[in-house]
């Protein structure tokens, strides 16, 4: 299928693509511009809908020009009485027929596409080994974003890290509203529903880049502002980046006497909602890694200002509606220009959004970030499993239960998407010592 | 002329269809009772949505007590019946003992009324299951109350017509009126087989 | 025999005559003035929004503002102003069109246009009382059951009242068309327009009931602490976008089968040829209402529902294309090999043609599931269904007005400046939506209050805005139109289109009771067929004979009035539930007495009705 539908499209590609679509909007935003796999699967299926729909738009206009200039009534025609036709059973089985191929020819993709997109199992490399799977719990709230890398011990918002090359499953929920997570440029979206309702997905990042991210669904004043990225870095710099956020815990002393001041205002003030560090704190969000945001809350540019402003009205003309109006704390100048001071200290890796853009590239197969993998390579079990695949997932459930107890806690919370979380192989130890 | 159709006695075999004011009205609810289904069949569907959504407050088996609600589901059903005989004598342009099965029926209905609102309050007070317990009690109480205000409102019809033709007798005028608020009963009696099924045997089975 | 056949007369009692009427007639322009008063209200709002949105990071509104302004301009469009407008129309001409003298049910006629008009009244009225409700017009929960204030309250009883109008318009014309058709008005003789206002009042009695069930879970949620959509207690907020969409998706053929309607009567009079494949058009309009039901949940592809659903919905609503399809080839077809004549409601079903087909065509490619994650919720969305309800509805109801002008008013509005109007509104509407297409595959979600600089959105957004400025100016061209027409009030004849169907055969506008005696239908076009066969006019299939009219009432008035108190007693609550004891109080007591006292009606006497003419178009 795959096939045919490569060569139809590059039959009518080039042209519509050049002539239409490219060149519409930002690469970091337009789904036109895909730069992940999934997005680029959909292009395909809307070029493919478009070219069909244009063929029927082009008859139909073919027609209908024909027809309004052939027989309009000209002067002296108006006691012409035109044959009164009742109608034309070949014509009208015609125009039955040939639409229901066309609908056909587009409906086989679609459903095929349709379920590739759901599809969360783990990838697997070419020699059918399957593939360690990176897991982010996402939260929406009224107007930010949380993530939570599951088994890695590393939390963070707004900004979301992912290695290129390799799906991430996310498992998604919001905590009050619906919201609906779209990054046009790598995904299609989905629905982020309150309790009950867990949706999944994966993203896949092709190139490196900074991917701009939406809420879809109507969620409240600032529905607009609710911005977030995909931060999209090779293999190499994620598994650094995650291993300096789980070095961070929140208690590192800062150098400037300033910083320190606002690090204790921040544990007197802000620590009830804004963890830093790893933590299960999503009444606010997480600032382990604040300095190295592209953007202050989703939308403004990071630079002092803003920052000042934001943390002075708490954000109220900023970004209408947000919960942080509910805060009660209330600073002194002096005490904003400490806590500033101590944010734009939070920087605990290199790899920042800049990493994105930097055109460095590291490889790397993840594996160091999934340590259960490194006994299965101590036993020597691991090249002897990757031939029996059997074998393999009973192994793997045993090797590593405090990571098995809880994916499968999550999944039993998520309502019917199965077995979507075996996220423990020992196949690809071979290549962990990269 | 106009006032004939209110003239009693010496109707027709079907006087309730005998006029197109009639037949109108005939179609007309059995139109709006295809509309009262959906009506009904969302209902239904948010229950059985939220049927197992008790949020830690009472659940269906804890409370429903099946002896009850069976003596309600004869009383709704005989009353069914019994409003049948009403229209069979209709039909034959007896109007004494129209009225009087008709009243059999309300007495009927006013029974299953009045139980239900036991069953409510029991509910209520015994096991502290209100309105806003849970997602399950809030979808409990809606359909079974809109239900029994759609009873409510059929007794009150059936009194008044009752009442208001007590004395003229029966007529081309009046005679479809009364055959439409028998369908209505009898369409609150189906959709109570429903809730029986769905909401009382399904819920204390499992 | 009846003091009520006395016609009162003076200016004084017009108001009262409009309160208490009864006649189609007479309710058509209610809805129509009510329909277009909506249709001007939330036309405003639509140039609120596109204001706003004419540079990037703009403040004209304020994001509270500007989310009540969304809201209320969707419900306002679909609830208050498109379906009132096709009230009018099929009111107008419905009854006309089968040889019937009224409806089935005046009285629940003239019940159904209060109803509606208290329901839209109550919603306005959020307005001026803090603030309309915000959550868009499809009210997701749990939005819509936080949302502050008492905005969401007035959307949701609001709606209810008028809702409860809607359905009783439904069933009014179902049994109409029925059991009122004159003597040969077969089935399959039967003009399009009131096949497909039939077949759209099937849907509108299937359809509603879930809405009132969901609106009625809203209500309850919001002002009795029930917890159907609220998670923490188990209430699951998925059950409303079904319930919504179970009733949103008919919604959207209720309102386009009607325009289809107008189309596929206009079209065949000014090509001066009968309707191509007139049954298949039928079965086309039977199919799409058929299938209408089975596809709400392409609304929901993102919600998670999973692929399987997902899949059988996607087929579904693709199915859709083959019958819509078959409905543009006839509507050529039928142009093909006739006497095109450029009248002005020709000019807007020739304009609706390819404008629909677009949004047929980005219908499918909505359909196709997978590709509906990236469209979904995104400018794109908005651009399809503006091309199917303004591409499709608007310019029909449009073209249905100034078609049946003549036999609402006995005018004819002014060509020239129909044709400016058409040519305004239908170049701004291209300018308007053609590009939000691409806006929304570009990366813009819909209801975005503000979009960010350097998105590289600027420059649609502004074309998009000059557009919506072309429209507005446009419509303004119709109601100039329409107050010189009438202020000039030039009669016309009966017939002034040289048409085919039979509201044509009688005079503009016609007498109150329509057809002196009952018309005899020979066949497809009745008119037509007289005009080709016989005298061109129809023939009476009754001796003149008295002719039995329904009473005028206050109480359809009464009703409603009642339910709109009772809505603020039961929204405020506290000491304000007085109200709803009122309100309720009025509105069973008026039901009461509407139960109870016998209304029989009156006949009009064959002496008074030979003094009038012979009741053809003369």
């Amino acid at each position: 299928m795959k096939g045919w539908m490569s060569r139809f499209k590059a039959v009518f590609a080039l042209t519509v693509m050049a002539l239409i679509l490219s060149g519409c909007g930002e690469s970091f935003l337009s789904a036109l511009q895909p730069s992940g796999e999934g997005a680029s699967m959909l292009l395909d299926l809307m070029i493919l809908s478009i070219v069909i729909m244009l063929f029927v738009f082009v008859i139909v206009m073919i027609i209908y020009v024909f027809v309004i200039f052939k027989f309009r009534q000209k002067k002296g025609q108006e006691d012409i009485v035109p044959k009164q036709v009742e109608g034309s059973h070949a014509l009208e089985t015609l125009w039955t027929v040939i639409p229901i191929i066309l609908l056909l020819i587009l409906a086989v993709p679609t459903i095929q596409y349709t379920f590739a997109l759901a599809d969360t199992s783990p990838e697997t490399t070419e020699e059918g080994e399957e593939l360690d799977q990176i897991w982010v719990d996402v939260t929406g709230s009224q107007y930010w974003w949380h993530f939570e890398y599951r088994d890695l011990e590393v939390t963070t918002s707004q900004e979301l890290y992912i290695p290129t090359d390799r799906r991430v499953n996310l498992s998604m929920i919001s905590n009050d509203v619906i919201h609906s997570f779209w990054v046009p440029t790598i995904q299609g979206k989905m629905d982020v529903n309150p309790t009950g309702n867990k949706n999944e997905m994966y993203i896949q990042a092709e190139e490196e880049g900074v991917y701009w991210g939406k809420c879809a669904e109507l969620c409240g004043p600032s529905h607009s502002l609710m911005d977030f990225k995909i931060v999209a870095v090779s293999p190499g710099e994620f598994e650094q980046w995650v291993e300096d956020m789980q070095s961070v815990s929140g208690e590192e002393e800062p150098e400037s006497e300033t910083a320190q001041a606002g690090q204790q205002v921040f544990a007197d003030n802000c620590m009830s909602c804004h963890a830093i560090g790893s933590s299960p704190n999503k009444t606010g969000p997480n600032l382990t890694n604040f300095a190295d945001r592209e953007k202050l809350a989703g939308v403004f540019d990071m630079n002092e200002e803003n920052l000042r402003e934001w943390i002075a009205t708490k954000g109220e003309e900023m970004k209408p509606g947000n919960s942080m109006m509910d805060a009660p704390y209330d600073l002194s100048d002096e005490e904003i220009n400490q806590v500033m001071e101590y944010l734009m200290t939070l920087s605990p890796s290199d790899v920042t959004p800049e990493s994105a853009n930097n055109g460095v590239y590291e490889d790397s197969d993840l594996s160091g970030l999934f340590p259960e993998e490194s006994e299965g390579e101590g036993s020597g079990e691991g090249e002897g499993n990757s031939d029996s695949e059997g074998n393999n997932n009973s192994e793997s459930g045993s090797d590593s239960e405090s990571g098995n107890n809880e994916s499968s806690g999550n999944n039993s919370e998520g309502d019917s998407e199965g077995s979507s979380s075996e996220n423990s192989n020992d196949n690809s130890d071979s290549n962990s010592d990269e | 002329m106009a006032e004939d159709v209110l003239k009693s006695g010496d109707l027709p075999e079907n006087p309730e269809r005998a006029t197109l004011e009639g037949r109108n009205k005939f179609m007309g609810f059995w139109f709006f009772l295809g509309g009262e289904t959906v009506l009904f069949a969302s209902l239904f569907g948010t229950f059985l949505a939220l049927r197992n959504s008790n949020a830690g407050g009472p659940a269906a088996e804890d409370i429903f007590g099946l002896g009850l609600v069976f003596i309600m589901t004869v009383l709704l059903l005989t009353s069914s019946l019994t409003s049948v005989y009403a229209m069979y004598h209709m039909k034959n342009n007896d109007f004494k003992k129209m009225q009087l099965w008709l009243g059999i029926t309300v007495v009927l209905g006013l029974g299953f009324l009045g139980m239900e609102i036991y069953e409510f309050y029991h509910y209520v007070h015994g096991y502290e299951f209100g309105f806003t317990t849970s997602a399950f009690s809030s979808a409990f109480y809606t359909l079974v109350g809109f239900h029994g205000a759609h009873v409510a409102f059929g007794l009150s019809w059936f009194v008044a017509l009752m009442i208001r033709n007590a004395k003229r007798g029966l007529n081309l005028y009046n005679a479809p009126k009364f055959y439409i608020g028998s369908l209505y009963w009898h369409f609150i009696d189906v959709v109570w087989v429903f809730i029986f099924t769905v909401v009382y045997l399904l819920g204390k089975v499992g | 025999m009846s003091t009520t056949a006395n016609q009162k007369a003076g200016i004084g009692s017009v108001l009262w005559d409009y309160l208490t009427t009864v006649d189609h007639k007479k309710i058509a322009i209610l809805y129509l003035i009510g329909g277009m008063f909506f249709f001007l209200v939330g036309g405003l709002q639509a140039m609120l929004i596109r204001i706003q949105l004419i540079v990037p990071e703009n403040e004209f509104l304020s994001a509270q503002f500007y989310n009540e302004v969304l809201t209320m301009h969707g419900t306002t469009m679909i609830f208050l102003a498109a379906m009132p407008l096709l009230f009018a129309l099929m009111n107008a001409v419905l009854p006309l069109q089968i040889g019937a003298r009224d409806v089935a049910f005046p009285f629940v006629n003239a019940l159904g246009f209060w109803l509606f008009f208290f329901g839209g009244i109550f919603l306005n009225i959020s307005w001026f009382t803090g603030g309309a409700p915000d959550a868009g017009w499809t009210a997701y929960a749990p939005l819509s059951v936080f949302s502050e204030g008492h905005g969401v309250d007035y959307y949701s009883i609001g709606l209810q009242i008028a809702g409860f109008g809607t359905l009783m318009a439904g069933i009014n014309f179902l049994v109409t068309v029925i059991n009122m058709r004159a003597p040969g008005m077969t089935y399959m003789r039967m003009p399009l327009f009131t096949w497909t206002s039939f077949i759209a009042s099937v849907l509108i009695l299937f359809a509603f009931p879930a809405l009132t069930v969901g609106l009625f879970l809203l209500t309850f949620d919001r002002l009795f602490g029930a917890n159907f959509f609220n998670p923490d207690m188990g209430g699951n907020a998925i059950i409303w976008e079904h319930l919504f969409w179970i009733f949103g998706h008919p919604e959207v053929y209720i309102l386009i089968l009607p325009a289809f309607g107008v189309f596929s009567e206009v079209i065949p009079a000014f090509a001066k040829k009968r309707l191509f494949g007139y049954s298949s058009m039928v079965f086309a309009t039977i199919l799409i209402a058929f299938l209408g039901f089975m596809v709400w949940a392409h609304h929901m592809f993102t919600v998670g529902l999973g692929p399987i659903a997902n899949s059988i919905f996607a087929v579904a609503t693709m199915a859709i294309a083959v019958p819509t399809g078959i409905k543009i080839f006839n509507w050529l077809f039928t142009l093909w090999g006739g006497q095109i004549r450029m009248t002005s409601p020709m000019v807007f079903a020739l304009g609706f043609i390819p404008t629909f087909t677009i949004g047929g065509m980005t219908g499918v490619m909505l359909a196709s599931a997978a590709a509906d994650f990236q469209y979904h919720d995104s400018y794109f969305v908005v651009a399809h269904f503006h091309y199917v309800i303004v591409g499709g509805v608007v310019l029909g109801i449009f073209a249905g007005l100034i078609y049946w002008w003549p036999k609402m008013f006995g005018t004819l509005l002014n060509e020239k400046l129909n044709h400016w109007f058409f040519w305004l509104f239908f170049i701004g509407f291209h300018l308007t939506f053609f590009l939000q297409h691409f806006l929304g595959l570009m990366g813009m979600p819909r209801r975005y209050w503000t979009y960010l600089e350097g998105q590289n959105l600027d420059l649609f957004n502004l074309i998009s805005t000059i557009g919506a400025f072309f429209m507005a100016v446009g419509t303004l061209v119709f109601l100039y139109n329409v107050v010189k027409t009438q202020m000039k009030g030039e009669k016309v004849s009966g017939d002034p289109w040289d048409a085919r169907t039979l509201e044509w055969s009688i005079p503009s506008p016609p007498p109150f009771y329509n057809f002196k005696q009952e018309p005899l239908v020979r066949g497809l076009d009745p008119l037509w067929i007289e005009k080709m066969q016989g005298n061109g006019k129809i023939q009476p299939a009754e001796p003149l004979g008295d002719i039995h009219m329904p009473n005028r009432s206050l109480t359809p008035f009464m009703i409603s009035l009642g339910l709109f108190i009772a809505g603020f007693g039961i929204m405020y609550q506290g000491g304000m539930w007085v109200l709803a004891g009122i309100g309720f109080a009025t509105t069973l007591g008026s039901m009461l007495y509407r139960s109870l006292k016998d209304d029989i009606g009156y006949h009009v006497h064959k002496e008074e009705l030979e003094e009038e003419g012979d009741g053809s178009n003369g």
